[in-house]
């Protein structure tokens, strides 16, 4: 396989899992504003979506004003912005032309169409309450993206690339949604959580779809310590830290065995799992929450460029 | 009776009743080859067409088969328009043509190995030296080079237009990079999965071994060097380029990789693509990018499509390229008027296809003829290719005829000019949506032309 075409699997594969992060913090950004008890909460809330979504400066470089219309726009149909879900479908679609013939017809067609069907929206369609519908329609067709993708495509060196492509891109986004909110998940908040604080909390759990699995697994109220619990250690909850980096692991370790080699990356990964598995949330929270989450987006970053290194990207 | 529903049936679909009419002959009865089709046209129904012809634009649509259009930015990927009514040719039209087509093409290869060689076609005075030396799409870092088994153009494109019951005319030949086998390809799958009975009532000869019979030709032309089975690889400008689902579809059907010029570097005396473990060696490379991008070091020093060194390690048979770089001189418009000359010097027989009686501006007679007689002929670039800066004149205004009267005058030898040919028809299913220009005498798919599914029948 081409270094090229492992590229292209693997960024077209992150550019989805994007796109769809991205719609889901446009979604609660969007469920916040409807909100109005939490007063002088909105516009901040908007600009915690920004953070979340790595595009805050960007915003501020062309817009003096954080306003809900402007940020939608941006985190949606901004060609400008290359995070925004369009410039997301259109760079993942571009990786997949690219390597048109090692994807399979399902997964070319699940992506193409979504392209071609979100080119046809325009921000002006979504007045009057037609944003969730949209959202969620994005949500899906990702859904659509990786279910072909799972169900279809061989499990040979193009399958784990696309996989590592989605879940650092999934770890990526857990970590940095965490770390926007990361002072109201700090213990000592706990005792102190009024109604505000437990909104703050759904929002977290609400932007990785958690809201309801929490109760499953915690059979509990909202609790700080435990939805950071969930987010970064719990195996069973699949966009957590640890369950990304399971199949980031198995992915590196199935390249190494088909290429009768082990390359770096896998140490690397392995390395990481392992703290993973041997951390508990009482050490993270004494050497500091946001210390930790800010050195695990460092690894993650560190890993992606490793594995682009390792399998030669160009 | 049944040729009326018939007419019914493609009613406003034909165009320009002048020409040579490929289904219904003058008297209004149908042409053999198209009997079945006609019988099998009068029963549908205008609805069920149109719903096809949707269909079929999801079905392409879907699968990315677009082609880009230079110089058209706001639909800078467009669907080929597809017509569904496939055109047929008989058994016996078809022997001719491949006889026709196989005696001009091992001509221009005789032609091209001359041309690197001896020369003996100038020696003979058969054609002038300057059309050659003074032509930029002659080579000469090619002079005295043998590519394997001697052969330059392996993949050809042959236009081929129709004017009447037995005339068929060559347009232009193509044996640089020709573009176009994969929606002979993906029309057929179209068509088999619209119109399944259609193929019963047919004995339609099947196209789908054509991936398999371009990797023989390639496997075949392996340098020498190579002992093991030949690594193949295609190599694409990239996802910009208008054919580039073509070089992915062929790479794919293929089973080989689609590389760029950034997959592929030069060591030690071959030639490498990047691979996900460090590098794998290529024999031969089924290139579709233009001569003047294949090697920085040889060629145009701006290009990245290329490989710097590539073109040594083909001088040294390490690699083979295909088609061979410098064919050009064999398609060029100014040698396409000498192409009857070229098979007779070549092969001693009389040519079997004809070719479009063509003016050469740069004989000073035929360039007087062409200035007076603008308003009734094509002119078109001696150099240019794919339908970019032509005139055609029945359709320009005076203002445009006069202003490429000047072009002509300031460089004659520039310019070749045809008489405009009054072209076969045949039914089209329009009724649904028009992509073409109205009344455009262009086509060409780089210039958003149309296909259709064009049927060989077996006796």
């Amino acid at each position: 396989m081409l270094g090229r075409t492992a590229a292209s699997l693997f960024w077209m594969s992150r550019y989805i899992e994007r796109a769809e992060n991205i719609a889901r913090l446009t979604e609660v950004g969007y469920r916040i504003a409807l909100t109005p008890d939490i007063g002088s909460g909105h516009r901040e809330d908007w600009q915690s979506t920004l953070v979340a979504a790595a595009g805050l400066n960007p915003y501020l470089e062309r817009h003096a004003a954080i306003t809900p219309e402007k940020v939608q726009h941006f985190l949606l149909f901004d060609r400008d912005n290359p995070s925004s879900v369009r410039s997301c479908l259109e760079t993942a679609r571009n990786n997949a032309r690219a390597v048109r013939t090692a994807l399979t017809r399902e997964m070319w067609e699940a992506l193409n169409s979504t392209y071609i069907d979100f080119t046809a929206v325009k921000a002006s369609d979504l007045g009057s309450g037609k944003l969730p519908e949209f959202l969620d329609w994005v949500r899906q067709r990702s859904a659509l993206f990786r279910g072909s993708m799972l169900g279809t495509l061989l499990r040979d060196e193009g399958f784990h690339f696309g996989q590592l492509g989605a879940f650092i891109e999934r770890a990526d986004n857990t970590a940095r949604i965490l770390d926007v909110k990361y002072y109201v998940l700090l213990p000592t908040n706990e005792s102190v959580g009024g109604d505000l604080d437990a909104f703050q909390w759904e929002t977290i759990l609400r932007s990785v779809s958690a809201h309801r699995s929490y109760r499953h697994v915690y059979k509990d109220r909202y609790r700080p310590w435990n939805i950071a619990e969930f987010l970064i250690l719990r195996q069973e909850m699949p966009r957590s830290f640890r369950f990304c980096y399971g199949w980031i692991e198995r992915s590196l370790e199935g390249l190494s065995e088909i290429l009768g080699q082990s390359p770096q990356s896998r140490h690397d990964s392995s390395a990481i799992l392992s703290d993973l598995k041997n951390a508990s949330m009482d050490e993270i929270f004494q050497s500091g929450l946001h210390e930790f989450l800010s050195a695990f987006i460092k690894r993650n970053n560190d890993l992606s460029s490793r594995i682009a290194h390792d399998f030669h990207f160009l | 009776m049944k040729n009326q529903a018939v007419n019914d049936q493609i009613a406003g679909t034909t165009h320009a009743s002048a020409g040579f009419d490929e289904m219904v002959r003058p008297d209004g009865s149908i042409r053999p080859a198209y009997q079945k089709l006609a019988d099998w046209l009068s029963q549908q129904s205008r609805g069920l067409m149109a719903k096809k012809q949707e269909e079929a634009e999801a079905i392409f649509r879907r699968l990315g088969i677009t082609f880009a259009v230079y110089g058209d930015s706001a639909s800078n990927e467009r669907l080929i328009p597809f017509d569904l009514i496939p055109r047929i040719i008989s058994a016996k039209e078809w022997r001719f043509l491949e006889r026709g087509i196989e005696q001009r093409v091992r001509a221009l290869n005789a032609f091209l190995y001359d041309i690197y060689h001896r020369q003996e076609i100038i020696r003979a005075g058969r054609i002038p030296a300057e059309l050659i030396t003074s032509n930029e799409a002659f080579l000469p870092e090619m002079i005295g080079f043998d590519p394997p088994r001697k052969i330059y153009s392996h993949i050809i494109g042959t236009d081929i237009v129709r004017t009447g019951e037995n005339d068929f005319f060559v347009l232009e030949d193509n044996l640089r990079t020709p573009s176009g086998v994969s929606y002979m390809l993906e029309d057929r799958e179209a068509m088999m999965h619209l119109f399944p009975e259609l193929f019963s009532a047919h004995r339609v000869a099947p196209v789908e071994r054509y991936p398999e019979l371009l990797r023989q030709t390639l496997e075949s032309v392996a340098p020498q060097s190579c002992q093991d089975d030949p690594t193949i690889a295609v190599l694409t400008p990239g996802i910009y380029n208008s054919a580039f689902f073509e070089h992915s579809f062929l790479a794919d059907q293929m089973g080989v990789e689609l590389v760029q010029g950034s997959d592929l570097f030069v060591e030690d005396g071959a030639l490498y693509m990047r691979t996900i473990t460090g590098k794998e060696k290529v024999d031969v490379l089924y290139r579709r990018v233009d001569d003047a991008y294949l090697d920085p070091l040889t060629f145009r020093p701006d290009s990245s499509l290329g490989v710097p060194g590539l073109f040594d390690l083909y001088r040294a048979g390490r690699v083979t390229i295909v088609n061979a770089p410098g064919t050009g001189i064999a398609d060029d418009k100014a040698v396409y008027a000498y192409v009857p000359d070229i098979i007779e010097f070549y092969t001693g027989q009389k040519p079997i296809l004809q070719n479009v009686p063509t003016w050469r501006c740069a004989i000073k007679d035929e360039c007087a003829h062409v200035l007076q007689n603008l308003e009734t002929l094509v002119v078109k670039e001696v150099h240019g290719s794919g339908g970019y800066g032509m005139l055609i004149g029945p359709h320009a205004t005076k203002a445009e005829r006069a202003a490429f009267a000047k072009k002509i005058a300031a460089k004659p030898s520039n310019y070749i000019a045809q008489p405009t040919l009054s072209l076969s028809t045949c039914p089209s299913n329009v009724g649904t949506r028009v992509a073409l220009k109205k009344g455009s005498l262009v086509v060409n798919s780089s210039q958003g032309g149309g296909t259709k599914d064009t049927w060989v029948l077996e006796d």
